[in-house]
Order: structure tokens, then sequence, then C-alpha cells
């Protein structure tokens, strides 16, 4: 069959693109050749608009044992424990399916994990809906939960944290992420690395199926009004066999059978066999006609861009075959040699002893096409909207609309979906600022959390990248743990629009910029770009997955209140800045002007100080300041517990609403007994860290003087009904 | 004492199960779904998890695996049989408990603490709780809403086959504390002769203080007596 343009296009290469592809091959390709370059090429696959702003990213410290460009990346968490973890979307196939779409996404960040001989140990999430007044909300809202908790649950790992967000940026295009933490032996670890020739190639998991034909190509476009024409583009998720795929795994590697092992994520068998060619330069040759079908007469190209789920490729050591297949057959799956290393560095396909794929590797990957796009820079937005040029408004009135609203209502509604407490590890569950969980037979926990805050990244994508580090970092420390690594999932729009470009670009050195002050790298990540339909993008959605280690179960700390005539401390300078707020966005519909300033020293600082006064143990709860301010950090405190907070109104701010609403970068609220009132203010004057004792633990009641007096029980129900109204 | 947990493919909960009764000082042995014989046991369970996928029906091929033949003589010669969640459904399916267990009432899976009242001590489950003790477990599941005919619903209030039932903390039993549905807030239900119990929530979930409790530690302990 000669390839026309039309073809290429359907392919999603650009006609450059064939020219290289033609150049490369010194020939040109068949339909299946061409198939396989589409897979590979591809935003998703290939990287290729986002690689050289990822190559700023710090990826190395002294607990880092494997950063990017492996499955998952790799910490150290002392004792021979490792921890394994990466964040990955699948925004496009939810969107499209969202059961499904959202099932798959989380059994594909799980293989990444397990791949590496790490034993899952955790979920997260962070899922981002349109308006709900938008009617595909409410549908895409169910079954991406659903999809989430049919997944997880069924294989018997804890979805133990995320977020659910709206905004109407994402009606056309939902984002959802997944992440997964495994815990490993940092001596045990398995890499997709081929090594050695005439090594067998092995198949193993679920049967190749039609589904997910060029799943990885359709997340490299955007959507428009034929998107629901991509239905059979999305994959279907069996949960039961990824349980015993990932079982049978782990046990396999008990001992030294496999060389390499590679998951068959986007882009199936293609990408897995080229992947592991490449990063062990050399070959492989396959026998297509041997791998398992679940359909009769699939052709060569249908096998080799599948993306059915739950298979596996192992290189394996031939002594070990046996012993291998009887693990793989006791667990009822598919176990079948398809092919071999060569050393000549390509992917020859053969089916039933015909050649119909010779392909040089580093076509495929080294040599794929890399870009530097245009990109334009975003202005830090002037602060024009006064404050007291806004209509008035009563305080109380302003925090039972906020607290009742879809975004900052309490998601119990969406985790009760997540079974959090398989495998007996929950040392601390979801709604605290990060969960926390045991390593299996040893006194130490690790802290994870995933964050988000696109209003500030559409705002100012520099300050944006800065503040969400700085955030997860806060969010560990606000748990006791001591911030390790990061994971993240880039969710932008079309990368060919200069101004995205530019979103991405700042955002990346925003990052950079915080990892590398907090000494808090990335390890692992995602990149997810062409969130958008006719030409509308979504705001810039990075997201970040972080991961700490509490050295000690004891230090566990949550936002929980404790103790009546406890007294509650602000620390962190408070300025009450409003732009890109909770409360200007809720209460004025007001979306103008630059994300709150974000000083990296002061983060650190604050953040070393609070860890310090955990360690001392002089902190009794506490809770980190983010969306909605200080009042709304208070309230959280109060609501799931029985006490509440008698809250002194500041002496030396101007207005109410900055004090309280103020999304100032960098604080914490923390409950201290009285009696050690002295002891943590000389800390942290010493320090020089700002402070203030802003009100007092007492029973039932959260109340602000002259302003407010809400019962405790009927704030949580004011929290708690939007999802279940919904 | 010994203890013996059904492993079948698809079983979530066993470790825990095990950590469970191992914390207990039971000497416990994992026994893998296609074995013909059982270890010799003072207890099995069945744990908790999505046995082959739940495909079918919850439980239902679990309920025809081989080992199950033996669970069942077992069971025939007295031996105290746990079947938690997964396991719960398992045991109706084999016949050995009674009932049906439906979706949850609002269809959806649900994962929470809820409060149980232990209704009846005198059996060798629940003997280290005391008679109206309320507790709090942690439940998660699809399918955990009990039902059955009137005839044996009588049966099971009158010859005190339900150990607990789902209540609010302060122990009062009524539809608002019914998280799934459940006919009379029924969250566990014994046989006849009192060796076979089959329960939604987990108990080998609360087995520390610093993590979400240890209500569920005196279940274990009973069985030690």
């Amino acid at each position: 069959m000669k390839i026309s343009n039309d073809i290429v296009e359907k392919h999603g290469l650009k006609l450059e693109e064939y020219d290289l592809i033609k150049n490369l091959m010194e020939r040109e390709p068949n339909l299946l050749e061409l198939g396989i370059f589409s897979a590979m090429w591809n935003e998703h696959c290939s990287y290729k608009s986002s690689k050289i702003h990822l190559k700023k990213l710090p990826t190395k410290n002294s607990c880092v044992i494997q950063g990017p460009g492996e499955n998952a990346g790799v910490i150290d968490i002392g004792d021979d424990d490792a921890i394994i973890f990466k964040i990955e979307s699948h925004n496009h196939p939810s969107f499209i399916e969202p059961y499904q779409g959202a099932a798959t996404g989380v059994g594909g960040i799980l293989r990444d994990v397990f791949t590496m001989g790490a034993r899952p140990i955790a979920l997260l999430n962070s899922i981002h809906f349109g308006d709900p007044k938008n009617k595909k909300t409410r549908n895409l809202l169910h079954g991406v939960v659903s999809g989430i908790g049919g997944y997880g649950n069924c294989i018997g790992i804890p979805t133990v944290a995320g977020e659910t967000k709206f905004n109407s940026t994402y009606n056309e295009n939902i984002l959802v992420n997944a992440m997964a933490v495994g815990h490993a032996n940092k001596n045990k670890i398995f890499y997709s690395k081929a090594k050695g020739i005439d090594k067998s190639v092995v198949y193993v998991g679920s049967k190749t199926g039609r589904d997910g034909i060029h799943g990885a190509s359709m997340a490299s476009a955007e959507f428009d009004e034929n998107s629901e024409e991509k239905k059979p583009t999305v994959q279907v998720g069996d949960p039961f066999t990824e349980k015993l795929l990932m079982e049978a795994c782990l046990e396999l590697m008990k001992d030294k059978s496999i060389i390499s092992i590679q998951d068959m994520g986007a882009a199936g068998l293609t990408s897995s066999s080229v992947e592991m060619a490449s990063k062990g330069n050399l070959g492989i040759e396959i026998n297509l006609e041997k791998v398992p079908c679940r359909e009769d007469k699939m052709t060569p190209y249908e096998i080799m861009l599948s993306e059915s789920q739950e298979r596996m490729l192992l290189i394996i050591d031939e002594k070990k075959e046996k012993s291998a297949e009887k693990i793989f057959r006791k667990w009822d799956l598919d176990f079948v040699v398809i092919g071999k290393t060569i050393e000549e560095k390509k992917l020859k396909l053969n089916h039933n002893d015909q050649k119909v794929a010779d392909i040089p590797i580093d076509a495929l990957a080294s040599k794929a096409p890399l870009y530097d796009r245009k990109w334009n820079k975003t202005k830090l937005p002037e602060k024009k909207v006064k404050f007291n040029t806004l209509k008035k408004i009563k305080f109380e009135d302003t925090l039972i609309k906020i607290l009742s609203s879809c975004n900052q209502s309490n998601k119990n509604w969406v985790t009760e979906q997540y079974d959090q407490m398989v495998m007996g590890d929950t040392l601390q569950r979801s709604g605290s600022d990060s969960a926390l969980i045991k390593i299996h037979n040893k006194d130490k926990a690790v802290a994870v959390t995933v964050d988000s805050s696109a209003n500030y990244c559409k705002s100012h994508p520099f300050t944006g990248g800065k503040q969400i580090v700085c955030e997860s970092w806060r969010n560990l420390i606000s748990v006791g743990a001591k911030p390790l690594a990061i994971t993240n999932c880039l969710n932008f729009g079309n990368p060919e629009n200069p101004d995205v470009m530019g979103q991405f670009a700042e955002a990346v050195s925003g990052m950079k910029e915080a990892c590398e002050f907090l000494d808090f790298p990335v390890v692992s990540g995602n990149v997810s770009f062409y969130n958008g339909t006719n030409q509308r993008n979504i705001y810039p959605t990075p997201v970040i997955g972080g991961v700490g280690i509490l050295n000690k179960m004891n230090y566990k700390k949550n936002h929980i209140l404790k103790k009546e005539s406890n007294l509650v401390l602000i620390v962190g300078k408070t300025f009450g800045h409003l732009y890109q707020s909770v409360f200007f966005e809720e209460i004025y519909s007001l979306f103008d002007g630059p994300p709150p300033e974000v000083n990296l020293l002061n983060e650190r600082n604050n953040g070393k100080m609070v860890l310090d006064l955990i360690k001392k143990n002089l902190v009794s709860s506490i809770h980190d300041i983010s969306a909605g301010g200080l009042i709304i950090a208070l309230s959280e405190m109060c609501i799931g517990s029985e006490l509440g907070i008698k809250i002194e109104k500041p002496k030396k701010m101007r207005n109410l609403f900055e004090y309280f609403y103020g999304e100032d970068q960098g604080r914490y609220v923390i409950e201290i007994e009285a009696t050690n009132l002295n002891k943590v203010q000389k800390l942290l004057k010493e320090n020089n860290i700002f402070n203030d004792v802003i009100g007092k633990v007492q029973k039932d009641y959260f109340e602000l003087s002259d302003e407010f007096k809400i019962n405790i029980k009927e704030l949580y129900n004011l929290n708690n009904k939007w999802y279940y109204n919904y | 004492m010994n203890s013996s947990v059904i492993v079948f493919p698809g079983s979530n909960c066993d470790r825990d199960i095990a950590v469970a009764l191992e914390k207990l000082q039971f000497k416990n042995k994992m026994v893998w779904h296609k074995d013909t014989e059982l270890p010799k046991s003072d207890l099995i369970v069945i744990p908790g998890g999505f046995s082959y996928g739940d495909y079918l029906r919850s439980g239902a091929i679990a309920g025809k695996s081989l080992i199950l033949k033996e669970v069942i003589r077992a069971s025939e010669k007295g031996c105290p049989i746990l079947g938690v969640c997964n396991g719960f459904q398992i045991l109706i399916e084999t016949g050995l408990l009674k009932g049906t267990l439906l979706r949850n009432k609002n269809l959806k899976f649900l994962s929470k603490d809820v409060y149980l009242k232990i209704l009846n001590i005198k059996n060798k489950f629940c003997n280290k709780y005391t008679l109206n003790q309320v507790i709090k477990l942690n439940i998660a599941h699809n399918e955990g809403n009990y039902f059955t005919n009137e005839e044996h619903l009588k049966k099971l209030e009158d010859l005190e086959l339900i150990p607990f039932k789902y209540c609010n903390e302060k122990g009062v039993i009524d539809e608002n504390n019914n998280p799934n549905g459940s006919l009379n807030n029924i969250a566990g239900i014994f046989n006849e002769n009192k060796n076979i119990l089959g329960m939604m929530p987990h108990p080998e979930r609360m087995i520390n203080k610093l993590f979400s409790g240890d209500d569920g530690i005196n279940l274990f302990s009973s069985l030690m007596n």
C-alpha cells in the first residue's frame, strides 16, 4: 500500500515528520511501520515539545536512586527501603469514557510502580471537572470517581489522598491524574534496560485485543465535535487480572530471573519493546503470531498498536524460563516467549514467517523529533481592583458561602467510594494535609499528597509553578514528615500555541527554582498537552505529587483540634493578598490580578521551624494555610473535631477580609498547649519567624468576636452537603 | 491456636487478617484455593477482597472452589469460621449462611467507619466484648445490603443469631445509621450453631490505636478463649 499524505495525517504525523521518517529509514515505510512511528513520535510518548524544558528540573540529590526516564522514580528512605512513585494523566480517555478512562489510568500507573519491583502501597489522584452547571459534569464526576474506586478497591491498594476541583475551564477537557506509590527493597529494583543478546523476550499478562489502538495518538491532539467517535480508542480495564499480574510479577521478582521488565502502557507492545531495546543499546525481534490474542485474525498493525491493559514484556534468563512460567501459570496468566534480543539495533517484526517490519531503534527513540517551540512570556498582571471599592458584605455570609461551595466543601462523597484502609497500613487517611502510610513491619511511614493551583498558574505561570511545589512541601510538613521528592503531571493546552508553550516553559522554570531551593527534586512525571477543544485551551494545571518521610510514627500530626483551652497560633507573615483567592472568585467573581508572592527563603525557614516544633513535641495539631486563607484553615481544624476556636480580631490588620481570606504563602496554623506558649514563641523569634496568637480552643463553637458564632455540627453540615445535593 | 486464611485469586485482605491473627499469637497459615487439604485449624478465615474479580456475582466462583469443600467439612465438625466482607459473601454462596447480600442502597461502593452495637456475647466471636457495647469498625463494599425472608429474619432475631447491628456512636439503631440498607441494620450473622460468623465490617482494620482504633481486636481475642 502506498502511503498518501492523507494516511500520514491520519496518523497524527506532520508531513515534515514523514519526510524525516523516510530519511531515517532510507526508504518508504509500510503501513505497519508508519503506525509504529506514529505511536513512538506522538507527543505523549516522545515528549518532543517538552523535553528541552524538562531538562531544567533538578532530578538528583542524596536520596534519589532513580530519576526520570524509567517507569517511575525511586528514592531511598533508609534501612534498605526504597519508595517508588509516579503520577500520570489519563485525561483524554476519561472525558470520552469516564469510568474506563479513569480505571485504566489507575491500572497504568500501578503497573509503572510494580514493574520496578515495588509493592504498591498507596494510590492518589487529582481530578478536575468543568462547571457543575455544565450538563456533562455530573456524569463525568460520577464515572471518574467510580472508575478510580473500581480499580483501586478491587486490586486492593488503598486510595488515600487526592483533590477534586471544578472550573469551567475544564468543561470540555477534564483532568484525571493518578499517582501510585510503592515500597521496595532498594537492592531489588528492576529496570527496563535490556541486557544480553539472544535472550528470550517474554509476553505475560492479558491477551491482546483490539482496544485502545492509537490511544496515545488520541492523547496527542485537541478534541473537536467528533471526539465522541474516539470511544473505541479507550481501553477497558480489568483490575482482577492486574491483581494476578502484580502478584505473579512480585513473586517472580523474589529471585533473579528477570533481566529487564517493562509494562505495556501507552503504545503497547511497540513502546515497551522499543524502550527496552533503546535503553539496552540492542535490537529486538518479535514473531507476532506468537502474541496471545483475544480476537481472531488480528493484523500485525493491530497487535503492535493495541493498548490492551494488564500486559508486561520481560527479558528473562533462559535458565529461569521454566520456573518463571510456572509462577504465571499458577496465577492463570499467559506466558509466551514471543521473540529475542538481537545484536543489530533494530525492531524486526515477523508474522507467520514473513518479515513485516524492520526499523532502526534509534529512528524510533533517540532520533525522534525534538522541538524548541516558540513561546511567549506571561506578564505579571497588575493589581487593578481596590478592595474598598467593592460592595460591602457580611463576613459570616461569605464564610458560609465559601465553606458550602463545590470547591471548598469536604470530599467525603468522593473518598467514601475509595477503600482507604485495605493493606492495613493506612496511618492517616485523606482529609488531612497529607496521607500517611506505614512501611509494613517498620516504625516509619511515608507521607503523600497531590496538589495543584490552576488559578495561580493561569495568572502567572512562573509564580504558580513555584507556589505549587511549595504547597506540596508544606502539606508534607503539616503531618510531621520531612519532604523528600516529587513527581509532576503537567497538564497544558496545545503546545503549538506560543502562549500555551510559554505557560509550560515558565511553570517549569518556577518549579525548578522552588525544587532547587527546597532540595526537593523531581524524580518522575508525565506531560499532557493538547488539553483543549476547538482552540480553547485549559488553564495551565501542573499537578505535583509529593512524598515525605515520617521517621517515627509518633510524630504523626493532623489538623484536627485536640484539646479545649489550647492556643491557636499563626506562623508566617500575613499581608492580605486577595487576588486569585477563593474569596475573590466565590464572592465577587473576580479573576484578575497576580497570584500571591512566593518567598522561598521564608517558605524554607518556616517549614523547617515548624517541623522542629513538631519533633520537640510542642504542636498538638497543625494545618497549612492555602486556598481560602486563614479562616478556611481554621474552619477545617474545627470540622471533624468536637471542638471550636474563639478567634480574637487582630489588632494590627486594617481589613478583616484581607486578614482572614488572604492567601499569602508560607503560613501554618498550629495548636499548642497554653503552657508551651513562651517556649514556642521564643523558638520562633530566635529564627525570625513571625507568629501571633489568634485564638483559643473552646467547646462546640467556631467564633469570631462581633462577626459570627457557629456551632461545630452546623459548620460540618455546611461543609458536607454540596456533593450529596449535587 | 492454629488459624488458616483461605486465599483466592483476587483476595486482598488476606495479609491484613494474617497480621491481626499473628498479633494475637495465632499460628497462622495461608491456604491457596487450589489446595485440597486444610492444615489443622482452630479457626478458618475467609478474607475480604474481590475473589475472581467479583465476576458473575460476588463470591459466586470462590464458593465453588475445591478448598471450600474442606471448609464446609470443618464447619460441620464445629470449627469456628469467620468470613469478612467478600468472605461473608462467599459463605452465603456456599449456603453455610442464609440470606443474600444486595447492592448498597445508594448503589455505590461505600468505605467508611461505622458504629456497631454488640447484641450477643455468648458466642465464640464476641465474648470479650460487653453486651450493648458500641464499637467502631470500617466497612468497604459494594454489596453489603443484607436481605432475607421474613421467616429467616424472625429466626435470626429469635435465636440471637445477629451479633451486631449498625448504629450511631450512642448505640441508636435506626435507618439514619444504616449505611448500606441492610434489613434491621444487620452487620453480621451466625449460623444456628454460632460457629460460623459472616460480617461486612472489617475487624482486622481496627487493631491499632495509633491508626484508626482497636475495637476489632476483641473479636480475635474472643476466639482465643
